[in-house]
């Protein structure tokens, strides 16, 4: 298994993100009203009024528009389209049928939204999102994703590092983990009814947590997150399985133990806490050592830790991964 | 009359059979399978494969649950059907999804369960549906019986396969189980009603309830 050299430091995407899916990004914050310009002539009532009134519906209703340039990640991959990602998901709160979760989710409440943080913390808090998005510099993140299924993709996130985040709450020196929830919504989530352990709960390990891989994304294209890609904010782990980065959160909590998650609830000799994408460590029922890229008929090799590896493989040198899989 | 009767459920079950696939093919041609295409042509195969099989191993158990014969001679079809929606199943898997690389699909197929117990079935549906023929019928007489009874065999593989490819687990009922736990369940019930005690009373029941209504019929009349 030949890992492929990256650059020891996470990639500044900024060098490779086309010009106007920044412009995109500033309509998006201005449509969120968070800009300061915005705020200000809010504040002020002068000539305030067209601008930030119209841009929001205008962000929300927009059409999808391939950019002229396909953002690329660090690899050189090219970014799956925007098509593709908002319509292939899985999100068994609406449907386990993954080209239909779109249409399911397309109503799903995101207004008002917060997020408590709580757990072992010096100051648990909740956010509201747009203190959040006042709050934390989003940054482009083009990152591979690879389902636990086989398939995987390339997405240009909008985020911003979870660390920044959880080091407002100031965790105290006995959380070792960190544990997320998504919203328990039945009445908008219609496959709430079958059977499995809702909510839907996810965790990591605090340095997992903490590394600057890791992010909470709002957005995706330079648009905000649509309900099918887990609006209005998720987790991005890249270097695990897709099951791991959580979708519409609610809740995080900081925990001294390792929380139960909802796949390793269901098959704990399947799914395991790490998850960790690693084509060496096999589902019992399937292979992993390959993938297929949406988009494209041949199979690729899996990379280990889905080519994060020299970025991540510090943080489980201690670990044998057959066993903590 | 009775000639008829048989040769018009042929046909239908023809047609039946083969609208999946032309289905199918409007599906690719109109661009609705998905952007993961390759695993959506797979998992629909799959499912119209499992979906004839079921209805070919459930013709002699609606035969004596109803007493009404033609449906025993659909079943050859259905099995036939059922074998070439699985080979096209196999060939979209093995040359599509692996590209033919041949360490690739040994692991796949040999190294992993769920793989391997599909492609047991594909091969027990193999000579089945290659001596399917009234031929080879005469031809291998007794042992002819022996070999189609393999499909039994067939047909509890191929729910185990299904089984497996679901994200969750059975034995907890969790996950996406609904469909192979009732898939399972009814192929169960067609197999315990070919066990010979069972057979006899379903026979029993069914002559003596149709013997009432006929008493009743000729006391109405």
């Amino acid at each position: 298994m030949s890992v492929r050299k990256l650059k020891s430091e996470p990639v500044k995407s900024s060098e490779i993100t086309p010009e106007h899916v920044y412009l995109n990004r500033r309509q998006f914050l201005k449509a969120m009203g968070i800009t300061s310009s915005a705020a200000l002539l809010a504040a002020c009532g002068v000539d305030g009024g067209p601008s930030s009134t119209e841009l929001p519906t205008e962000v929300a209703a927009e059409a999808p528009v391939e950019p002229a340039v396909i953002p690329v990640d660090e690899l050189g991959e090219a970014a799956n389209t925007f098509e593709e990602i908002t319509n292939y998901n899985n999100y068994y709160e609406f449907t386990v049928v993954k080209q239909q979760v779109a249409d399911l989710a397309k109503d799903f409440p995101i207004e008002p939204w917060t997020i408590e943080v709580g757990g072992l913390v010096g100051k648990p808090r909740t956010f509201g999102m747009d203190e959040i998005l006042r709050m934390f510099p989003l940054e482009d993140r083009v990152y591979r994703l690879r389902c636990v299924e086989a398939w995987s993709m390339v997405i240009p996130w909008l985020g911003f590092p979870l660390s920044a985040l959880l080091k407002e709450v100031e965790p105290l020196a006995d959380a070792r983990f960190v544990g997320f929830q998504t919203k328990n919504d039945p009445d908008n989530m219609p496959g709430m009814f079958s059977m499995y352990p809702w909510p839907y709960y996810e965790g990591l390990r605090m340095d997992e947590a903490m590394h600057d891989l890791s992010i909470l994304s709002v957005g995706l294209y330079g648009k905000m997150l649509l309900p099918q890609n887990g609006a209005p904010i998720r987790l991005v782990v890249p270097w695990k399985y897709g099951f791991k980065s959580i979708k519409s959160i609610v809740k995080i909590d900081l925990l001294a133990d390792e929380p139960k998650t909802f796949w390793s609830a269901i098959a704990p000799d399947e799914y395991g806490f790490y998850a960790n994408v690693n084509p060496e460590v096999d589902h019992p029922r399937w292979s992993q050592a390959t993938e297929r890229r949406i988009g494209e008929t041949a199979r690729r090799k899996t990379l280990m830790f889905n080519g994060y590896a020299e970025e991540v493989v510090g943080l489980y040198k201690d670990l044998d991964l057959t066993i903590y899989y | 009359m009775k000639r008829w009767n048989i040769s018009w459920l042929n046909v239908v079950t023809h047609i039946g059979a083969l609208i999946p696939l032309l289905v199918l093919i409007w599906d690719y041609a109109n661009d609705n399978l998905t952007v993961n295409w390759i695993q959506a042509v797979e998992q629909r195969t799959g499912f119209i494969a499992l979906n004839l099989l079921v209805l070919s191993l459930a013709s002699t158990p609606v035969q004596t649950l109803t007493g009404y014969r033609p449906v025993h001679y659909i079943r050859r079809p259905l099995g036939v059907w059922a074998f070439v929606y699985a080979a096209l199943h196999f060939i979209v898997f093995s040359v599509i999804d692996y590209g033919w690389d041949w360490s690739l699909l040994r692991e796949a197929i040999f190294e992993k369960p769920y793989a391997l117990v599909g492609f047991a079935a594909l091969v027990i549906l193999t000579p089945l549906a290659l001596t399917s023929w009234k031929w080879w019928k005469k031809k291998l007489g007794k042992r002819w019986k022996r070999l189609h009874q393999m499909v039994y065999l067939a047909g509890i593989l191929v729910i185990v396969h299904y089984a497996w490819v679901v994200k969750g687990t059975i034995i907890t009922l969790q996950g996406n189980v609904l469909l192979p736990v009732l898939y399972g369940a009814i192929v169960a019930l067609l197999l315990i009603m070919r066990l010979p005690p069972v057979k006899r009373n379903i026979t029993r029941w069914r002559t003596s309830l149709q013997g009432r209504i006929h008493a009743r019929r000729r006391m109405a009349s």
